[in-house]
């Protein structure tokens, strides 16, 4: 903490905003998932709040952003409007996809966020495809920026990836949250590589590194160095954060496999407190900010919530619709 | 007018998609400097260059899912899969992104992707590469699935593919890539999700598509040597299913069989079938008949494996003796 930091106070304010938008939003989900409103799988990425914000407001617009189901974060992060996603998450027309896609699968297309990709390592292909897509295009020097959680790193289509992007060389800024469990199987018990993943990725001869993804600084700083070498192209590069999920995998998931103790000493660790007590220590943001922040954050997820549960359900014939892409022919 | 294959009609039409369109890129195992396992691609990578030519690794799911993720970035990549059966490995990429995007997105995204593969048996290649699966991908929303059987559909049916803003599973049957046939000088498409009639006839309908329109065409040749008049329809496409063209012909006719390479459990036969009779129960005069291959897996040796693929034969005597033709 003794380094100085380099943000500005606008920025300080953003990211701690950001941060807790992303926690808040996810504890209305689950208050709205016990009453119902929000069903099937919910999967919440409190605790994790750190990675995303640390990563993605580094992108330009051009960039592009995918990743996996437990995706609330990354799309907030992005910008993605609450209320859309707040309404999609509970079945709403007015969601981002119009009530079709739920909380696993939310999309921003317009602000290039492509998804909320619920099969675990799916997203991997269309990754690299996404971003060889935009080096024929030469679109200057975009990058794609993928999120996967360490559960992924196991399936075929990872390694597949891997082998193709750094062959192809191709503009990917591959982002790895490892919480340690996938599902309810601790790392070590499911990777030979266990706690160090990154190393599988430079057995690939991607540049990769491991980093505390709960320290939005450390993050910040090292999304911005891998970025640049993106742009640069040379290829991909891998980022490993370590992070630790603060709840259940899912709402179906009552954490029997880890002890409390162990998630109250994560919990001790919490990327929104230690960014806070960081920036009020080094004078970026005042005790006046801090609970503007709050009053702000608040007001915003209520509004959430009212909107997305004022808004209609989707038509009975949105069920047909878009299928196909519409027009089906150019 | 001229004559050509359809393996040529098939570069033919990946040329003019390089050609007119700077989006299109073409991908898959050995389609560059091997020059395509089928040499359909042959002469490409001179003439386009490693960028627009692109062969990959063997890693189907990864460059399946790469076209798929092109496509969502504005390219129209076409990919080829070597044969239907190493699609299983991509099957994922295929069924659960490229089919799903367009749905779960509500419309943001859309996905024109071609899949070129190869299907069919007869080749003496055995279980694991003799298999037809444009039934299973038909079974999907949101894929489109052609199976061209002539040059000319070949042709026609990809200028029509190139224009879709779907992934389509365009199916070519190996035993028909030396089939000859014309093509006009002067530009056509031909439509996905229509089927053709390609004999005419009024005693019984045969629905047949890819490899097996062969078959249907023989058997109609054989039944017209009993008196019998057929009507032989190529589909041309499973998804869309032109079912009207296919209910109209049994209207007049009042007999139909059905005949398909693959399976009969699971076939798309059973599909036909079930829609003729919920569309023209009344206008039927027997059962639909389905002719599929058996259930077994594809074996190696000649005379079995011609055993297990459909022949006219076959259809000639289901027409005979469950008509009492």
């Amino acid at each position: 903490m003794n380094k100085p930091l380099k943000l500005e106070r606008t920025e300080a304010i953003d990211l701690y905003s950001m941060m807790l938008l992303i926690r808040r939003f996810e504890e209305a989900t689950e208050r709205l998932y016990q009453r119902g409103l929000v069903r099937g799988f919910l999967h919440t990425y409190i605790g994790e709040e750190a990675i995303a914000v640390g990563a993605i407001p580094n992108l330009r617009d051009d960039d592009y952003i995918i990743g996996h189901y437990r995706d609330h974060g990354h799309a907030l992060a992005r910008g993605i409007d609450p209320n859309i996603a707040m309404a999609e998450l509970c079945g709403k027309s007015t969601g981002s996809s119009g009530g079709k896609g739920g909380s696993m699968h939310l999309f921003d297309v317009e602000k290039h966020f492509m998804g909320g990709h619920a099969i675990v390592g799916g997203q991997f292909p269309l990754a690299i495809g996404m971003a060889l897509g935009l080096k024929m295009r030469n679109a200057q020097d975009s990058v794609v920026m993928c999120f996967f959680g360490d559960g992924a790193v196991q399936e075929g289509e990872f390694h597949e990836t891997m082998n193709l992007a750094s062959l192809w060389k191709l503009p990917v800024v591959f982002m790895l949250e490892n919480n340690l469990y996938g599902m309810g199987t601790e790392v070590n018990r499911s990777n030979a590589a266990g706690q160090n993943i990154y190393s599988t990725a430079e057995s690939y001869q991607i540049p990769a590194v491991q980093i505390d993804g709960m320290d939005l600084i450390q993050v910040r700083e090292t999304v911005t160095e891998g970025i640049s070498k993106v742009r640069e192209g040379n290829g991909p590069v891998f980022i490993e954060c370590m992070a630790y999920r603060f709840h259940g995998h899912s709402m179906a998931d009552p954490s029997n496999y880890r002890d409390n103790s162990e998630v109250e000493e994560h919990r001790t660790r919490d990327p929104i407190d230690s960014f806070r007590s960081t920036c009020l220590e080094n004078g970026l943001i005042t005790d006046k900010d801090i609970s503007n922040i709050n009053e702000e954050i608040d007001s915003k997820i209520q509004a959430a919530i009212e909107f997305a549960e004022q808004s209609p359900a989707p038509s009975d014939a949105s069920l047909y619709t878009n299928v196909y892409a519409a027009p089906e022919t150019d | 007018m001229a004559e050509m294959t359809l393996r040529d009609a098939m570069t033919k039409a990946l040329k003019e998609a390089l050609d007119t369109d700077e989006r299109c890129f073409l991908m898959g195992e050995d389609i560059g400097a091997y020059g395509g396992p089928y040499a359909v691609t042959r002469g490409l990578l001179e003439e386009y260059g490693e960028e627009r030519i692109r062969d990959t690794p063997i890693s189907e799911a990864a460059f399946v899912g790469a076209g798929t993720g092109a496509a969502m970035v504005g390219m129209r990549p076409i990919v080829e899969v070597m044969t239907i059966n190493f699609s299983l490995v991509a099957i994922d990429q295929i069924v659960n992104h490229a089919a799903k995007l367009s749905y779960m997105s509500d419309g943001q995204i859309s996905v024109p992707l071609i899949i070129r593969t190869v299907t069919g048996g007869g080749g003496q290649l055995a279980a694991t590469h003799s298999q037809s699966f444009e039934n299973w991908y038909a079974s999907v929303p949101g894929l489109r699935v052609v199976v061209p059987a002539t040059p000319y559909d070949a042709l026609g049916l990809f200028r029509s593919a190139r224009k879709n803003n779907n992934p389509v599973i365009f199916a070519e049957h190996s035993l028909l890539y030396r089939v000859r046939g014309e093509i006009p000088d002067e530009y056509f498409e031909v439509p996905i999700g229509k089927a053709r009639v390609i004999r005419p006839g009024d005693d019984v309908t045969i629905v047949s598509y890819s490899g097996m329109v062969r078959v249907a065409e023989d058997a109609a040749t054989k039944l017209a040597e009993k008196n019998i008049s057929t009507e032989v329809i190529d589909l041309r496409s499973l998804s869309p299913l032109d079912l009207d063209t296919v209910v109209q012909s049994v209207r007049k006719t009042n007999r139909v069989v059905v005949v398909e390479e693959t399976w009969k459990t699971g076939g798309f036969s059973g599909t036909i079938a079930s829609d003729i009779q919920e569309s023209a129960f009344d206008d039927l005069d027997g059962p639909v008949i389905r002719i599929n291959g058996p259930d077994v897996p594809a074996p190696y040796a000649r005379n079995i494996e011609q055993a297990m693929i459909p022949s006219s034969d076959a259809v000639v005597e289901a027409v005979t003796y469950n008509f009492g033709l």
